[in-house]
């Protein structure tokens, strides 16, 4: 028994070090993000500035691509969850034989690429109108996400006893009424999850919209980003820096919130593990 | 609990009442227009010379997308290069550096497990652009990478130009290890610690106990996490674009990049297409593959 102390410390030590190693990038955009003259090493700011900040928090800078992100994830989301939760309902309390295919279909689309298929949507987008809508772009987010969402949230609700249901149909009550009055509200933390995952992928991706959206101005933060980086030539690390921070915070709140709530964040990756 | 069995067990339940159907329908008219039908789309351009500009009628030329890509010195190396990119930072990095965070992680104290997971999260959860930036700053020229080697006095050297497709690998395993780290740690989890104990009362030393026990017992995980990695690192594009762009030349140009450049920036939607087809049947291989995984699940 007396190697088990050494063992832990070992095993600090090397945790320590790798998280050391991670940690370099997240400190350069935290200390370059109120250092007055940031450049691109890590180190100690030249002195405490909001300056960065008040440099990019602007109307055109900042404002309005994340009003553009919120627009296009939220809707984006509120249709994934709204179609997952509805078809998901009859794949997990109704007994068909198209229950498996349908299922084997949707896990598999899981897997596939989105990246490669943006090159016919475009093309396709083209053809029928809905190339630089937000319309579009909300369309195609959904799709894009419901495969995985139709996945988590038919297993969330698999977790949900049947019979709480029964007891709502011998009362009269419609299949609709008993998912929204009780299923639902039962798979709370489910529906969560699948929500703020949906959110947080479609918050973070930059090809679909820099495929399908042309107007400078329709274009969220993933995109506009890249603004920082121009054909001016010099680039304001301080102010992509800041940039960064205020765009990446939502999501890592939004992360840390489920996380919580599901005891560790490990749940997801055992959602994922199917 | 399989859906065949209880279909016998209710021979009547042929004809769906349409209230049990109703509600598959957005989700599923959503899936066949935005999902399949860019598929079938995709499979119909990838045999025609549709350009971007200027041409009445695209026609349909056979097979000499496929033919020109196979000849194409462009597209063998985005190949090669999305191959090793592939191999370097999902295979070996992500799928190796999880495993090894999630077992240290059983052994090590609860502060520092926290604090580890918290830091490796954050690198996961942060925007894909962002997370490209980051790694810019830290691989440029003037980043922090040349900074720490000219502290340890090693010799520098500018990543991003000399070679670039370690630094993207690289930037992908930083941003993808939380996955099989989470993974792992769920998996480890559920193996009986008597297990363990035992095979350690034997005299089995870590790396036998490794190979030996712990391997073998998560092997369904390995495969689900490897299946899931290598579908997120064929399509990872932001990354490689905010980071390099490609370049410099074509020396971290793979798929995704190559297929945008031939259809946006040189105009050929039917070629870039016909990449973009080869890419998304390479996917539905891993993606079958990873079905096979699960199969006892469904």
């Amino acid at each position: 028994m007396s190697r088990r102390p050494t063992h832990r410390l070992a095993a600090d030590l090397a945790l320590l070090l790798v998280a050391a190693a991670f940690c370099l990038p997240l400190a350069w955009v935290l200390l370059s993000s109120v250092d007055p003259d940031a450049g691109l090493t890590v180190r100690a700011p030249d002195g405490l500035t909001l300056g960065n900040f008040n440099a990019v928090l602007t109307t055109d800078v900042t404002f309005r691509p994340l009003l553009n992100s919120l627009i296009l994830c939220g809707g984006g989301t509120a249709l994934t969850v709204v179609c997952a939760a509805l078809a998901a309902y009859p794949l997990s309390r109704f007994r068909s034989r198209l229950n498996r295919p349908f299922l084997l279909a949707v896990l598999f689309a899981t897997g596939l690429p989105i990246t490669a298929i943006m090159v016919p949507v475009y093309a396709l987008f083209v053809r029928i109108d809905l190339i630089d809508t937000f319309q579009g772009t909300i369309l195609f987010f959904a799709a894009s996400q419901l495969p995985f969402a139709i996945w988590l949230m038919k297993n969330f609700m698999d977790g949900v006893p049947k019979e709480l249901e029964e007891a709502a149909w011998t009362d009269g009550a419609s299949a609709f009424q008993s998912l929204t009055r009780i299923v639902l509200p039962l798979m709370g933390p489910g529906v969560a999850v699948v929500t703020v995952f949906s959110f947080v992928m479609m918050w973070g991706n930059f090809f679909v919209p820099f495929m399908l959206l042309l107007t400078p101005d329709q274009m969220p933060a993933s995109v506009s980003i890249n603004e920082f980086f121009g054909n001016r030539g010099m680039v304001a690390y301080g102010q992509l820096a800041a940039f960064s921070v205020v765009y990446s915070t939502p999501v890592i709140l939004l992360y840390v919130l489920i996380a919580r709530r599901l005891g560790g964040g490990f749940a997801l990756g055992g959602a994922m593990k199917g | 609990m399989t859906a065949r069995s209880l279909t016998r067990a209710r021979p009547r339940a042929r004809v769906l009442p349409i209230t049990r159907v109703l509600p598959l329908a957005p989700a599923l008219a959503l899936l066949l227009l935005f999902l399949a039908g860019p598929i079938a789309y995709c499979a119909y351009i990838a045999f025609t010379d549709l350009q971007l500009t200027g041409q009445a009628h695209a026609s349909y030329v056979g097979l000499d997308n496929f033919r020109t890509a196979f000849t194409d010195d462009g597209f063998l190396n985005a190949v090669w290069l999305t191959l090793v990119f592939t191999v370097l930072s999902s295979l070996l990095g992500q799928n190796t550096l999880g495993l090894a965070l999630a077992s240290l992680m059983q052994r090590a104290s609860k502060p520092v497990r926290t604090l580890t997971g918290g830091i490796v999260i954050t690198a996961w959860v942060l925007p894909e652009v962002v997370a490209g930036f980051l790694l810019y700053a830290f691989f440029r020229r003037e980043g922090t990478l040349n900074a720490l080697l000219d502290a340890l006095h090693l010799p520098r050297q500018n990543w991003l130009f000399t070679l670039p497709i370690l630094a993207v690998s690289f930037a992908n395993v930083w941003r993808g290890t939380a996955f099989s780290m989470l993974v792992y740690s769920a998996a480890l989890q559920e193996i009986p610690k008597e297990i363990t104990e035992a095979a350690e009362v034997d005299g089995a030393g870590g790396w036998r106990r490794l190979w030996h026990i712990t391997l073998p017992m998560i092997r369904r995980s390995i495969g689900t996490n490897l299946m899931l990695n290598t579908l997120q690192t064929l399509s990872v594009f932001g990354l490689i674009w905010v980071m390099t762009r490609g370049g410099p030349g074509d020396k971290s140009q793979t798929l995704p990049l190559f297929m945008y450049e031939q259809a946006f920036q040189n105009s050929m939607i039917g070629y870039g297409t016909a990449v973009a087809l080869l890419l998304l049947l390479v996917g539905a291989l891993f993606s079958a593959v990873y079905l096979r995984l699960l199969r006892t699940e469904v």
